[in-house]
C-alpha cells in the first residue's frame, strides 16, 4: 500500500536530490540552510533542481512556487502541499 | 509592418494588426512538453473582443484602470488587448512580488479591475491587506474546478453578450502605469502614454524588424517594459508571433529554440552568462581534433565579421552552434542590467548577435542599442532614432550624468509631482546613471549617481524598499544605502547594499544585534538582501519632518569612513 510520505521524508528526499544534483555531500546540507548560500547557486540553477524534484515526486510545480523560498524545509513544504 | 505614425493609440494599432494578418499565427503557448495554445490573429481578436464586451457590460469605461498579474502566457496579451480596445489604462504588476506588495500597488494605482492567475489570486486573498482591495471586478484564469474564487469571476466564462465598442484614445493619453520600484517605500508609477509606446516601437523595429513568420520567445516578465514592447507591441504591429513558455527552466528554453525555430529572444545578463557557460562546457568536452577545427572556424568567423555581421556566413561556418539555437535565430537582446563585454564578444564570435542596450521604464524601454555597424562589446550602443542624449556635469574624462530627451519619455510619476519634477527637468529625463558618449556616438556606462543597485537578474533594488524589514531593530536609527552610492565606484557589477546602524548612546554592537540583523535580512527575498553593515556613531541629519537626509548622511560617511569599515554578514 502506498503511504503518503511525511514532511520529514520529503525534506530528506529534497536534501538527497540537491546533494546529487549539485555534487555536495548530503551530510553538509541542513533543512534550514539557505540553499543559495550553502550550494553557492543562483536562481536559475535553483530552477534546474525543481525539474529533478518534479521527476522524482511526479508532480508539477510552477516556477513561482520557488519565489521567496530559500531554505530546503520550506521547499519541502511546497512539494508536500502538491503531493 | 504597420505605419505607426497613423495611429493614435495602442488599441487602434493592435486592432489594425489583427485585421491586417488574420491568418498568421500570433501566439503559441507551451507548458513543458505540451502545447496549450496556437492561435491566429483572427482568433486572438475574437477572444479579446469577447472579453472586451463583458468588461464593458461590467461598467468598464474610457480611462478605467485595470491591473494584470500573470506569468507570461497568451491570456496576458488577450486581456491587455481587450483593455486597450475599451480605452482602458493597463497596470501591469509583477507576478513575482509578494501578495502584500501587489495589494499596495493595486491601492496606489486605484485599479478598478484585476485580471490574475488563480494561484496568485489565492495568495492575495489570503494576505492581510486583502480586505482593503479596491478592485470591484476580479477575473481569475485557470481556476481549478470547484475552487474557492474568493469573490472573483472565471476569466474563461467572462464573455460579453453583445459586441464590444472600440473606444478611441489620444496619443497623449495614458496607456499604462508601470511600477519601476517602490514596493516598500514610495511607489514609482510611471505613467506612459500611447505616444511613448508607438514611438518606441517605431524606433526599435527600425533596427530590429519583425514580419509575419518571425517568432519571438518571451521569457522576461511581460509586466516589465522590455517584454511588453518586444514581446507584444513590436510583433503584434508587424504580424509576427510570440511564443510563451509556462515553465522557464533552462532545459525547456533550450528545447523551445529548436521546437519553435525562434527568431529573437530577450534575456537578462545572468541567463546569457548561463548560456555561455553551457556552450563553453560543450566545447571543452569535444575531442581535441574537433575542438581545433571549431577554434579555427570561430577565428575565421571573427575575422570575416569584424566590420559587420554576416549571418548567412556564420550559419554556414558554425552550423552546429546555430542549430543548437534552432537554426533561425537572428539576434538575442540583453538588457535590464550590465553585461560583461567578454560575454557579448563570445556570442558575436560565434555569429550570434547580442543586441546590448540600455534603458529604463521612465524612458519607455530602450534608450540606446547596439546597431552592429560595427559590433562593439564595450558600449551599450548608440541612441535609438528619436533619442537625444546629453551628458551633464562631466568630469575631465567626459563622464557625467546621462539625460534623455525623447517622445518616449514617460508623462509623469502617478500622484507624485515632487518626484516627477526631480526626474524630468526642462523636458529632460535625469537617469541617475553615469556615462560618456565616445567619438563614434556610442554610450559607455561607468556607474550610478543614484542610490540603488541592479542585480545580474536585472532587478532594480532601492534601499528604501528593503528598510521596512529592519524596523524595530534595537538601535537609535538606521538607514540602507547602495555601497557604490556611499563610495562611488566606476562599476555596474557586483553592487551591494549596506545597512548603516547608529547604536543607542553608550551601547555597543553585540552578537545578539548582529544575529538579529542577519535574521531579519533572511526575511527578504535573496536578491534584496544587504551584504553587510556599518556602524556610525553620530546622529543622522534629519529634515523638518524627521526624514533622513540621505544625501547628506552619505556625504558625512564618505568623508569619514571607507569601504573597509563595512562588516560583511
Amino acid at each position: 500500500m502506498n503511504r503518503m510520505p511525511t514532511l520529514q521524508n520529503t525534506t530528506d528526499e529534497v536534501l538527497r536530490l540537491a546533494s546529487e544534483h549539485f555534487k555536495v555531500p548530503v551530510e553538509k546540507l541542513n533543512p534550514n540552510d539557505d540553499f543559495f548560500k550553502t550550494l553557492g547557486i543562483n536562481s536559475l540553477q535553483a530552477l534546474d533542481l525543481l525539474t529533478r524534484i518534479e521527476q522524482h515526486f511526479k508532480i508539477e510545480l510552477p516556477d513561482y512556487e520557488l519565489q521567496g523560498v530559500s531554505d530546503f524545509r520550506t521547499l519541502a513544504e511546497r512539494i508536500q502541499s502538491r503531493l | 509592418m504597420l505605419d505607426l505614425r497613423q495611429y493614435q493609440s495602442l488599441g487602434e494599432a493592435l486592432r489594425a494588426g489583427v485585421e491586417r494578418w488574420p491568418d498568421e499565427i500570433c501566439l503559441i503557448e507551451a507548458d513543458r512538453e505540451r502545447e496549450n495554445v496556437r492561435m491566429t490573429y483572427r482568433a486572438f481578436g475574437a477572444a479579446a473582443l469577447a472579453l472586451a464586451g463583458a468588461l464593458q457590460e461590467a461598467g468598464f469605461q474610457n480611462a478605467t484602470r485595470a491591473a494584470i498579474i500573470m506569468t507570461n502566457q497568451s491570456k496576458w496579451l488577450i486581456s491587455a488587448y481587450a483593455i486597450f480596445f475599451c480605452g482602458g489604462v493597463l497596470v501591469p504588476l509583477d507576478y513575482k512580488l509578494t501578495a502584500d506588495e501587489q495589494l499596495q500597488l493595486m491601492a496606489h494605482s486605484k485599479a478598478e479591475f484585476l485580471i490574475v492567475e488563480y494561484y496568485l489570486w489565492r495568495a492575495i486573498a489570503q494576505a492581510d491587506g486583502f480586505k482593503d482591495l479596491g478592485a470591484r471586478v476580479v477575473l481569475v484564469t485557470e481556476a481549478p474546478k470547484d475552487a474557492d474564487l474568493y469573490g472573483a469571476k472565471r476569466w474563461e466564462d467572462f464573455r460579453g453578450a453583445g459586441a464590444a465598442t472600440f473606444v478611441p484614445r489620444a496619443r497623449k493619453d495614458a496607456a499604462c502605469i508601470v511600477y519601476s520600484s517602490g514596493t516598500g517605500g514610495r511607489p514609482k508609477g510611471c505613467v506612459l502614454t500611447h505616444e511613448n509606446y508607438l514611438e518606441q516601437c517605431m524606433a526599435l523595429t527600425a533596427l530590429y524588424p519583425f514580419w509575419p513568420g518571425v517568432r519571438y520567445l518571451s521569457i522576461l516578465p511581460t509586466n516589465h517594459a522590455i517584454d511588453f514592447m518586444v514581446g507584444f507591441i513590436g510583433p503584434f504591429t508587424c504580424g509576427a508571433a510570440v511564443v510563451h513558455l509556462r515553465t522557464l527552466r533552462p532545459e525547456y528554453i533550450r528545447e523551445a529554440f529548436t521546437r519553435y525555430k525562434i527568431t529573437y529572444m530577450s534575456l537578462v545578463p545572468m541567463v546569457l552568462k548561463n548560456l555561455e557557460k553551457g556552450l563553453r562546457q560543450r566545447f571543452l568536452e569535444l575531442p581535441a581534433g574537433r575542438r581545433r577545427i571549431l577554434d579555427a572556424l570561430i577565428s575565421a568567423n571573427r575575422a570575416l565579421t569584424r566590420r559587420r555581421p554576416n549571418l548567412k556566413l556564420s550559419r554556414a561556418l558554425l552550423g552546429q552552434v546555430h542549430e543548437a539555437f534552432g537554426g533561425g535565430l537572428r539576434a538575442l537582446f540583453v538588457g535590464g542590467a550590465f553585461t560583461e563585454p567578454a560575454t557579448l564578444q563570445f556570442f558575436y564570435d560565434l555569429g550570434i548577435q547580442v543586441g546590448n542596450g540600455y534603458g529604463c521604464t521612465e524612458a519607455g524601454t530602450a534608450i540606446t542599442l547596439n546597431d552592429f555597424k560595427p559590433f562593439r562589446a564595450d558600449t551599450v550602443g548608440k541612441p535609438l532614432p528619436g533619442m537625444e542624449l546629453k551628458i551633464v556635469n562631466a568630469d575631465a574624462e567626459g563622464i557625467g550624468e546621462v539625460l534623455v530627451h525623447s517622445k518616449t519619455v514617460m508623462s509623469h510619476y502617478l500622484d507624485d509631482p515632487e518626484m516627477t519634477a526631480e526626474t524630468i527637468r526642462d523636458g529632460w529625463l535625469v537617469t541617475g546613471d553615469l556615462g560618456r558618449v565616445d567619438g563614434d556616438g556610442h554610450l559607455q556606462l561607468f556607474g550610478r549617481k543614484k542610490n540603488m543597485i541592479v542585480t545580474e537578474e536585472g532587478k532594480n533594488i532601492y534601499p528604501e524598499d528593503v528598510e521596512t524589514v529592519f524596523e524595530g531593530l534595537p538601535v537609535k536609527e538606521f538607514c540602507v544605502f547602495a555601497a557604490n552610492f556611499l563610495w562611488p565606484a566606476r562599476t555596474m557589477v557586483g553592487e551591494k547594499l549596506v545597512l548603516v546602524i547608529h547604536p543607542e548612546a553608550g551601547a555597543v554592537v553585540t552578537n545578539e544585534l548582529v544575529a538579529e540583523i542577519a535574521e531579519r535580512n533572511r526575511r527578504l527575498l535573496n536578491y534584496k538582501r544587504i551584504s553587510g553593515y556599518l556602524v556610525w556613531d553620530r546622529d543622522f541629519p534629519l529634515t523638518a519632518s524627521l526624514k533622513i537626509k540621505r544625501g547628506e548622511l552619505a556625504e558625512q560617511i564618505r568623508g569619514t569612513l571607507d569601504r573597509s569599515a563595512m562588516v560583511v554578514l
